[in-house]
């Protein structure tokens, strides 16, 4: 009997860590419907892992202190660029923009600046970087849970936010999660089309004026990021140039 | 890529780890510093092609429970002369811990070094037991008593305390 139940219970952390077959994942999905006590343990489990990251995501934003980087540090400018600090990437950046964009990032290539739209991107690339390749907690809280998703967003940005929908350009939501950004609350929507490519849409308050489309792209990571309003917001994704901007309209329309 | 870049990509990783399990920024950055030191001076021990976050993950695991060992050698004088703390308060434990990562700190070691890998770092049960060079059976009972622990640590089902940040 007692075997029995521990069993199940292997089950229950098994279905919450993706480590069932389609099948098995199918038979517990099915049990949990006629077991409110279980489904209260996989909620719980699952509302550990979330507050797992919430309390410690964003240790993998923070700057790598120099003791750390100097370990490591070798005369490659490719390891620079990307791997010296989020603040070096940061600049890295805010110079790479600055010449494909024609200088009209000058004004805000300091990115000490916390609302500077610079320090926009490099937060959006980053968080994009870290979560894109997340296979079994990419998001914070799922589509399913939308109106959940929407209302605790907005609620801690401080404005209405809500994720457009993409699914013209074949992307649909799969979720959304909270990040900290110089102080403030972020937030990211997570989008993924049929060939598991994933898009995030970073969102913040904004501290300047309504801009165009910008363009800045670092490592294969490319984003298209504005400011509307009181928000900014940062399309980020590996797909084509072409094929970013359509989002990035798209998500400017619906906003 | 390189190896030093390679070990570069994956330090936020083990920073985000290190603080959870130490819950010390300095002590954190401390573990980590040892762990990237070992790192470069095994380098030839990679094997190219293998899950190089697994291998870093192996060198700060022992690298902690080296640390833990030396700590442990501490606590057991005081424990000879007798640690009032240590000793279990006679009333109800009417106080949750309503705060993650206090409860973190109460689970034993082994058990929040698996629920932070699975749980944090999305680790696969079977990277997990070769990263603690355990059986995955261990792994999974380990992972379940401290779930649990927790559970009832943050005061389940609560939910709400666990969304409460300080």
């Amino acid at each position: 009997m007692t075997e029995n139940k521990n069993r199940a219970g292997a089950q229950l952390h098994a279905y919450v860590d993706g480590e069932l077959d389609a099948a098995a994942r199918a038979e517990v999905a099915s049990w949990l419907a006629e077991s409110p006590d279980d489904a209260a343990r996989v909620g719980a489990y699952r509302s550990q892992i979330a507050a797992l990251h919430r309390e410690f995501d964003g240790v993998l934003l923070e700057p790598m202190p120099a003791h750390l980087s100097e370990i490591l540090s070798v005369p490659s400018p490719s390891y620079r660029l990307t791997d010296r600090s989020w603040f070096r990437a940061a600049a890295a950046i805010a110079l790479f923009a600055a010449g494909v964009g024609g200088g009209w990032l000058a004004r805000d290539a300091v990115p000490s600046s916390g609302g500077s739209a610079t320090a926009l991107v490099t937060q959006a690339v980053g968080a994009h970087a870290v979560y894109v390749s997340e296979v079994r907690h990419p998001v914070e809280v799922g589509v399913d849970q939308e109106a959940h998703l929407v209302g605790w967003l907005s609620k801690r940005l401080g404005h209405k936010v809500r994720p457009p929908d993409m699914s013209a350009a074949g992307f649909k939501l799969i979720g959304g999660r909270l990040l900290p950004d110089a102080g403030q609350a972020a937030a990211q929507f997570m989008y993924e089309d049929d060939g598991g490519r994933r898009v995030t849409l970073y969102v913040r308050a904004a501290a300047g004026d309504n801009t165009a489309f910008k363009f800045a792209t670092d490592n294969g990571i490319s984003a298209f990021y504005w400011i509307d309003g009181p928000l900014a917001y940062a399309i980020t994704g590996t797909t084509s140039r072409e094929k970013l901007l359509r989002l990035a309209r798209i998500a400017y329309e619906a906003l | 890529m390189d190896f030093n870049t390679a070990v570069a990509e994956q330090t936020p990783r083990l920073r985000r780890y290190a603080r959870a399990l130490t819950r010390n920024a300095v002590a954190a950055d401390d573990l980590v510093q040892d762990c990237l030191e070992r790192a470069l001076a095994r380098w030839r021990q990679f094997k190219p092609n293998t899950d190089l976050r697994a291998w870093l993950f192996t060198i700060m695991h022992n690298l902690h429970i080296d640390a833990l060992r030396r700590d442990k050698m501490t606590t057991v004088s005081l424990d000879e002369i007798g640690d009032p703390i240590a000793t279990p308060p006679a009333q109800e434990p009417t106080i949750r811990i309503r705060d993650l990562a206090v409860a973190l700190d109460q689970l034993p070691a082994e058990q929040r070094e698996v629920v932070l890998l699975v749980g944090l770092e999305g680790m696969s049960y079977k990277a997990v037991a070769e990263v603690l060079a355990v059986p995955i059976g261990t792994v999974m009972s380990r992972l379940a008593r401290g779930r649990d622990r927790l559970r009832i640590l943050i005061d389940e089902p609560g939910a709400p305390a666990l969304r409460r940040v300080k």
